[in-house]
């Protein structure tokens, strides 16, 4: 079973890296991006009885850092 | 006193404390590697030393946080060890829980790789108390993600507490508030980006970092 676990900074957390992004995409001309926010993706191949609790605690435990990222698990 | 440095694959800065802890000891310190799960006995002092662990995978200080060795690392800093983070030693000791907040990315996306000057917010602490409260030093900063953040209210309990060990005194790195090192609610865990074991000698410029070595191993009794 595929899993893709979508790691993202909290709301109200100073993202640099979308901030650089948000400037170059409107350097290049394309006006009305108001924001750009820069997350990761983490594809995982698990068995089929993996428990939605162990996946959860993959992600608390090292895939996401709580004190400042968010994530969400959608199985593929 | 005996004293030991963690070694992680990809620690870059851990002959460089090593040799710092040794000038104000006496005794070369015990390296430890990251898969190690027992510190050596008798240690009053372990440094988590700077470097990209892991190559930063996933995180900084991330992969390293998880490693074996981090397990007897928190077990010792609960029973009064002294723990010294620096740089990448600090991101470690956050992503293991040992110290609040995260470092990010630096605002300015620029790696910083240059002396900056510091006030000593808190020289109360064990590793600070060779320093005078707002004297300023000058550290090397040498990072990438040394962007400190922290929601509002561990902002204020830092800084209430009197937590907040090191401030930056010029902008570097966009870090909450200017912090460049805190210490644990107990006091026996610091994490700080800039390295005071690059500066322990006229030949580095100056030798404001050797006083936190000297300064530690006073207080904790060398």
């Amino acid at each position: 079973m595929k899993l893709r676990i979508y790691v993202t900074l909290k709301p109200g957390v100073l993202d640099p890296q979308g901030k650089a992004i948000e400037h170059a995409l409107s350097g290049l001309g394309f006006s009305g991006v108001d924001s750009a926010r820069v997350g990761k993706l983490i594809e995982l191949e698990v068995a089929e009885d993996t428990a939605d609790a162990d996946v959860d605690a993959m992600c608390r435990q090292l895939l996401a850092n709580t004190v400042i990222e968010n994530y969400r698990i959608e199985r593929a | 006193m005996k004293t030991a440095v963690i070694v992680f694959p990809g620690s870059n800065c851990d002959r460089d404390i090593a040799v710092a802890l040794e000038q104000a000891t006496g005794t070369a310190p015990h390296m430890v590697w990251h898969r190690d799960t027992e510190l050596p006995a008798g240690i009053g002092v372990v440094a988590v030393p700077g470097g990209f662990s892991y190559g930063d995978y996933l995180r900084s200080g991330a992969l390293a946080a998880r490693s074996p060795i981090m397990t007897a690392v928190r077990e010792q800093a609960a029973r009064g060890l002294k723990v010294l983070g620096v740089c990448n030693g600090f991101q470690v000791l956050t992503e293991a829980g040992l110290l609040p907040g995260a470092l990010m990315r630096n605002a300015g996306l620029n790696f910083v790789c240059r002396d900056v000057a510091l006030t000593v917010e808190n020289a109360g602490t064990v590793f600070t108390h060779g320093y005078q409260a707002g004297e300023q030093v000058r550290f090397p900063v040498a990072h990438h993600d040394g962007n400190y953040v922290a929601d509002p209210e561990t902002l204020d309990r830092l800084e209430g507490e009197g937590q907040v060990a090191f401030r930056y005194a010029e902008p570097v790195n966009g870090s909450a508030r200017d912090i460049a090192g805190i210490v644990s609610a107990d006091g026996n865990v610091l994490g700080m980006m800039p390295h005071p074991e690059r500066r322990i000698e006229p030949a580095h410029g100056g030798d404001d970092g050797k006083r936190m070595f000297t300064g530690l191993l006073e207080a904790v009794g060398a």
